[in-house]
C-alpha cells in the first residue's frame, strides 16, 4: 500500500524535466520532495496526478498503475493534488469550492456534515462561506485548498509548495496540521517544498531533486544531517 | 405615440429571441472561450428538420420538442467531432471551423430544401392583442416568445445555481484543470454545455421562423444580433445575455421603425461599436477583459 | 573539444546549385520574382483565348484580396469575416467616381483602396482593442450590414442594377480582355511585392510579435493596438483594390456581387492556400475562380437541379475550412514547402529543419501550430 515511482521521465519538447526518477513514499508518513527552482518538483506531482503524460516510467499506487489514466479517474482513486499557487476556483464561493470536492466521494446526505467539519477545522473560513473565493487572503486561500483536499479523505495527498507566501507562524501551524492528519493513518503525503527546513522537520523521508534527477532519497533526518548536501541543494 | 409603443413591444419580443441565441453563445463562450458562429445555422437546421416533421403530419408540439432534442444532439456532436480536435491550438482555429460549419449547414439545407422560402407555423395566433379599444403589435405568439425564453433562462439559472451538476459545469468552465483534479469529468460537461447551447439556439430558431423568410440564411442576421447582445452582456453571464438581448432588440426595432428595416444591421453595428468603445468588458462581466 | 570535420569540398557536384541564390536583399529579390512572374503571365495571357484572359485577371484580383487577408491572419493573428464587404466598398467607390467624375483611372483605384482602408479604420479601432472574437463578429456584422445600405439609397448606388464601370481603352490593338488581365496582374504583382517587403520590415516583425504574444510585444515597446489596426487597415485596403478590379471585370457593381458568402469564400481560399503565405494565395485564387464552375458541373452530374450548384459550392468551401483547419493547417503552400524541403534534404543529404511540435519547416510554422502551453 504505497506510492512507487519507477524510472519516471518527463520532457517538454526538447527540455527534459525529469530523468529516470525512482523513489517510493510510505503511508502514514510525509515524504518531502526538495530542490531548487526548476528542479522538476511540480512536474513530478503533475505526472502523478495525470496532468502531464510521462515519456516513460511508471507511477504505481496501491498496486495500480496510474500512468495512462485520466486526471479525473486518478482523482477518484483517492489522489488529491493541491496545485502550485492558485488552487482555488475564484469564481465559486468558499462553500462551493468545498462541496465540489465531495461530489464523487461523499453521499448526498453526508456532504453538508463534511463541509461543516472542515469549517470546524478552519474556523476562520466559516465566516466567509458564501463569499467568492477570490476575496480570500493568501493564508485563507491556502486553508481552503488544504481543507478541500482533506474533505475527500484522500489516500494520497500531493501538496505543491503549500507554504508559499505564508508567514512563518502560519507555515508552522500548517505543517503541524499535516503531521496530525498523517501520523497513525494510512494516508500517504508527498510534500513539495522550497522551504526545506520546515518540510524536513515534519517529514519521515525526503527526496532531493536536481535538474530532474534524484540526488538522494533517504530519511529526512539523514538528509538534514548531511551538511554538504544541505549547502549544495537546499540552501541552508 | 402608439407607433412608439408598438415598436417597443416589437423590440421586446425580438429582443427575447436574441437573448435566447445570445444565451447559447454565452454558454459556450464562458466554458471554452469560443464564439460558435455556427449557432444560428445549427438552429436553422433543427427548425428545417422540424418543418419536415410537420410536413410528415406530426403535431406542432411534437415537432417543437423534436427540434429542441435534435439541437441538443447536434450541439454535443459538433463539440465532440469538430471542436475537441482543436484543443490546445490557436484561438483562431475554432472561428474558422465554426464558420465552415455555418456554410456547410446552409449549403446542405439549400440542397435539400431549395432556395424558395417556406412558411413555418407559429404556436399561437400572430394577430395583435386588443388592449382596451386598440389593437397593439403584441400577439399571443409574442407572449409565448417571452414566456418560453424566460422559462429557458430560469431553467438554466436554476441548473447552474441550485444543482450539483450546475456546480460542476461552472467549475469546469472557470477552472477546468482544478475541476479535473477534484474528480469532475470536465470533458463530458463541456459537451453538455454545447448540447444545452444547441437547445437554446433551437428555441430561438423555432421562435424566429414564423416571422422570417425562413430560407437557409434566415438565422444569419439573428446570429449577429445575438452576438451583439452577448457582447453587451459581457459574454459570460446568462442574465447579461437577457439584458443585452433586450437592448439589442429595442435598438434594432427603433432603427427599423423610424429609419427603415434595411438599416437595422447597420444599427446593430453601431451599437456594437459603441458598446465596445464605452465599456469593453460588457455591462455584466465579472472580470475585466484584457485590454491591449 | 571536438575535432572539426574536414573542410567541406567546395567543388562537389551540387555546389553550383547551392550557389545559385536569389539576392538576399528583400526588395531586389521580390522585384526579380515579380518580373519573372510577369514574364510567365505575359506569355500565358497572349497565347490564351480572351475568356481565359478574363479568368486569369480574376485570379489576379483575388490574389490581391487573399494576400491582404493572409497578412492579417497569418502574420498578425486576426480574423476578418468581412473582407468581401471591403471589396464592395472599393468597388462602389471606384464606380461612383467613374460615373460622376472624369478622374484618371489610377486615381480612381487609389480612391477605392483609400475608402476601404478608411472603413477598415472605423471598424478596426473598436474591434481590435480587445483580445478575443470581437473582430470576427464585428466584421461578420459589417458584411451583413453593407448590402442593405446600397439598396436603401438606391438612387446613389444604382439599386439592383448597380453602377457600371468602364475599363480604360487598350493601347494599340491589344484586345480588351487581355488588357484588363494585364492591369489586374500588374496590380497583383505590385501588391505582392509591397506586402512581401512589408512582412520583412520592422512592421512585419511587430505584426508577428503581436500575433505571438501581445503582452510580450507591448513590453518590448510595440504599440499593440496600433499594430493590430494597421494590419487590419492594410488587409481592408487590399480588399478595396481587389473590389475595384472585380468591378472592372464584371462591368457592373451591385450588391449581388458581394454577399456574405464572398467573405467566407475568401477565408476558405486563404486557409487552403496556406495562411500567412503570399505565394500560396495563387492556389486559393484559382479555387475561388474555378470552384463555382466545377460545382455546376458536379451538380449536373448528380442531377441536383440548377439552384443546387451554388449551394454545392458553399458546402465545398465549408468543408475546405473545416478539414484544412483540423487536418492540414498550413494549407497547400505549407504542404508544398514541406515536400520541397524533403526533396532538397534527400538530394543534399541535409536533414530539413523541421519544427519539432508541428512537423513543419521551421521558418514557416504558422500560428495555427504555435505550441501553446
Ligand atoms: N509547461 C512547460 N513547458 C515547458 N517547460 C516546462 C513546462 N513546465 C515546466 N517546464 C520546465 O521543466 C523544468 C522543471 O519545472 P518544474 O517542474 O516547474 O520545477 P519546480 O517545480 O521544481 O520549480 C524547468 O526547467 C521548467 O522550465
Ligand atoms: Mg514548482
Amino acid at each position: 500500500m504505497m506510492l512507487e515511482i519507477e524510472e519516471l521521465s518527463v520532457s517538454y519538447g526538447a527540455v527534459n524535466a525529469l530523468s529516470s526518477v525512482t523513489f517510493s513514499a510510505q503511508p502514514g508518513a510525509i515524504t518531502a520532495i526538495l530542490g531548487a527552482n526548476g528542479a522538476g518538483k511540480t512536474t513530478l506531482l503533475r505526472s502523478i496526478s495525470g496532468l502531464v503524460k510521462p515519456r516513460s516510467g511508471s507511477v504505481c499506487f496501491e498496486g495500480e498503475e496510474l500512468v495512462g489514466k485520466t486526471v479525473e479517474n486518478i482523482a477518484r482513486r483517492g489522489v488529491a493534488h493541491v496545485p502550485e499557487g492558485r488552487g482555488i476556483i475564484e469564481e465559486l464561493t468558499v462553500e462551493d469550492n468545498l462541496r465540489l470536492a465531495t461530489l464523487w466521494c461523499i453521499r448526498r446526505r453526508e456532504r453538508q456534515g463534511a463541509i461543516e467539519a472542515t469549517f470546524e477545522l478552519f474556523p476562520r473560513l466559516s465566516g466567509f462561506r458564501r463569499r467568492h473565493a477570490s476575496t480570500l487572503s493568501g493564508g485563507e486561500r491556502q486553508m481552503l485548498v488544504i481543507g478541500r483536499a482533506l474533505i475527500s479523505r484522500p489516500k494520497l495527498l500531493l501538496l505543491d509548495e503549500p507554504s508559499l507566501g505564508l508567514a512563518p507562524l502560519v507555515t508552522a501551524q500548517l505543517m503541524a496540521l499535516l503531521r496530525e492528519h498523517t501520523d497513525g493513518t494510512d494516508v500517504t503525503v508527498v510534500l513539495v517544498e522550497q522551504n526545506a527546513r520546515s518540510a524536513l522537520s515534519v517529514s519521515r523521508n525526503a527526496v532531493v531533486l536536481n535538474l530532474g534527477e534524484v540526488v538522494i532519497s533517504d530519511t529526512a533526518a539523514a538528509v538534514a544531517a548531511d551538511s554538504g548536501l544541505r549547502h549544495h541543494y537546499l540552501g541552508f | 405615440m402608439s407607433l412608439f409603443i408598438n415598436i417597443t413591444l416589437d423590440g421586446v419580443s425580438s429582443g427575447m429571441i436574441f437573448a435566447a441565441l445570445a444565451l447559447a453563445l454565452v454558454l459556450i463562450f464562458r466554458a471554452t472561450k469560443i464564439i460558435n458562429f455556427a449557432q444560428g445555422a445549427m438552429a436553422m437546421m433543427t427548425t428545417f428538420l422540424a418543418s419536415s416533421l410537420l410536413a410528415q403530419g406530426l403535431g406542432y408540439w411534437w415537432a417543437f420538442v423534436a427540434a429542441l432534442a435534435i439541437g441538443f444532439v447536434l450541439g454535443a456532436l459538433v463539440e465532440r467531432v469538430l471542436i475537441r480536435p482543436l484543443k490546445g491550438k490557436s484561438e483562431l482555429n475554432p472561428v474558422v471551423v465554426t464558420i465552415g460549419l455555418l456554410v456547410v449547414l446552409e449549403g446542405i439545407a439549400g440542397v435539400i430544401y431549395g432556395n424558395a422560402s417556406r412558411g413555418f407555423p407559429a404556436a399561437y395566433s400572430q394577430s395583435g392583442l386588443t388592449v382596451g379599444r386598440s389593437k397593439i403589435a403584441f400577439s399571443h405568439f409574442d407572449v409565448f416568445i417571452v414566456v418560453a425564453v424566460l422559462v429557458l433562462m430560469i431553467a438554466i439559472l436554476v441548473l447552474f445555481r441550485a444543482t450539483t451538476l450546475g456546480l460542476r459545469m461552472r467549475a469546469s468552465a472557470f477552472a477546468g484543470e482544478i475541476a479535473r483534479l477534484l474528480g469532475v469529468r470536465v470533458g463530458m460537461l463541456l459537451t453538455l454545455g454545447w448540447a444545452l447551447a444547441g437547445v437554446a439556439g433551437s428555441l430561438a430558431g423555432l421562435l424566429v421562423a414564423p416571422t422570417s423568410s425562413f430560407s437557409p440564411y434566415y438565422m444569419d442576421l439573428v446570429l449577429v444580433y445575438a452576438f451583439t447582445a452577448a457582447v453587451i452582456g459581457g459574454l459570460e453571464s446568462p442574465v447579461g445575455a437577457l439584458i443585452g438581448g433586450l437592448i439589442t432588440g429595442l435598438c434594432i426595432s427603433y432603427v427599423g421603425g423610424y429609419l427603415g428595416s434595411g438599416l437595422q444591421p447597420l444599427g446593430a453595428l453601431v451599437l456594437l461599436m459603441v458598446a465596445l468603445m464605452a465599456r469593453p468588458e460588457g455591462i455584466f462581466a465579472r472580470h475585466s477583459v484584457r485590454r491591449v | 573539444m571536438r575535432q572539426q570535420g574536414p573542410p567541406r569540398h567546395s567543388l562537389d557536384n551540387t555546389s553550383w546549385l547551392r550557389r545559385f541564390r536569389l539576392p538576399t536583399q528583400p526588395l531586389l529579390r521580390h522585384l526579380i520574382l515579380a518580373l519573372c512572374g510577369a514574364g510567365i503571365l505575359y506569355l500565358v495571357t497572349s497565347s490564351l483565348s480572351p475568356y481565359n484572359d478574363y479568368e486569369i485577371g480574376e485570379i489576379a484580383l483575388y490574389v490581391i484580396a487573399l494576400a491582404g487577408l493572409s497578412l492579417l491572419t497569418g502574420m498578425n493573428g486576426q480574423i476578418s469575416l468581412g473582407n468581401g464587404a471591403f471589396m464592395a466598398v472599393g468597388a462602389y467607390t471606384m464606380a461612383l467616381l467613374m460615373t460622376h467624375t472624369q478622374m484618371n483611372f489610377i486615381v480612381e483605384l487609389l480612391a477605392a483602396i483609400g475608402a476601404a482602408a478608411a472603413m477598415g479604420l472605423v471598424i478596426g479601432i473598436p474591434a481590435t482593442r480587445l483580445k478575443g472574437p470581437y473582430l470576427a463578429g464585428m466584421t461578420l456584422l459589417f458584411a451583413l450590414a453593407l448590402p442593405p445600405i446600397a439598396d436603401k439609397w438606391s438612387t446613389t448606388f444604382g439599386g439592383d442594377q448597380g453602377l457600371t464601370t468602364t475599363v480604360p481603352n487598350a493601347p494599340g490593338n491589344i484586345n480588351p480582355e487581355e488588357w484588363l488581365a494585364w492591369i489586374q496582374i500588374i496590380g497583383a504583382l505590385i501588391t505582392l511585392v509591397l506586402l512581401a517587403n512589408l512582412i520583412q520590415s520592422r512592421f512585419g516583425r511587430s505584426f508577428r510579435a503581436v500575433r505571438d504574444d501581445e503582452i510580450a510585444a507591448s513590453v518590448a515597446g510595440i504599440h499593440v493596438g496600433r499594430t493590430k489596426v494597421l494590419a487590419f487597415v492594410i488587409s481592408a485596403g487590399c480588399a478595396g483594390l481587389a473590389g475595384g478590379f472585380l468591378g472592372l471585370s464584371t462591368g457592373v457593381v451591385n450588391t449581388g456581387e458581394f454577399p456574405l458568402t464572398l467573405s467566407i469564400q475568401l477565408l476558405a481560399a486563404m486557409v487552403l492556400g496556406g495562411t500567412g503565405s503570399l505565394m500560396g494565395m495563387w492556389w486559393g485564387a484559382v479555387l475561388l475562380v474555378y470552384l463555382s464552375q466545377w460545382s455546376t458541373s458536379l451538380s449536373g452530374y448528380f442531377n441536383l437541379g440548377s439552384g443546387a450548384s451554388a449551394y454545392l459550392a458553399t458546402i465545398i468551401f465549408g468543408v475546405v475550412l473545416i478539414v484544412v483547419m483540423i487536418a492540414a493547417p498550413t494549407g497547400i503552400q505549407g504542404g508544398l514547402r514541406w515536400t520541397w524541403r524533403r526533396i532538397l534534404g534527400l538530394l543534399f543529404r541535409q536533414p530539413a529543419v523541421i519544427h519539432p511540435a508541428s512537423g513543419l519547416p521551421d521558418d514557416r510554422v504558422p500560428i495555427y501550430q504555435s505550441d501553446e502551453r
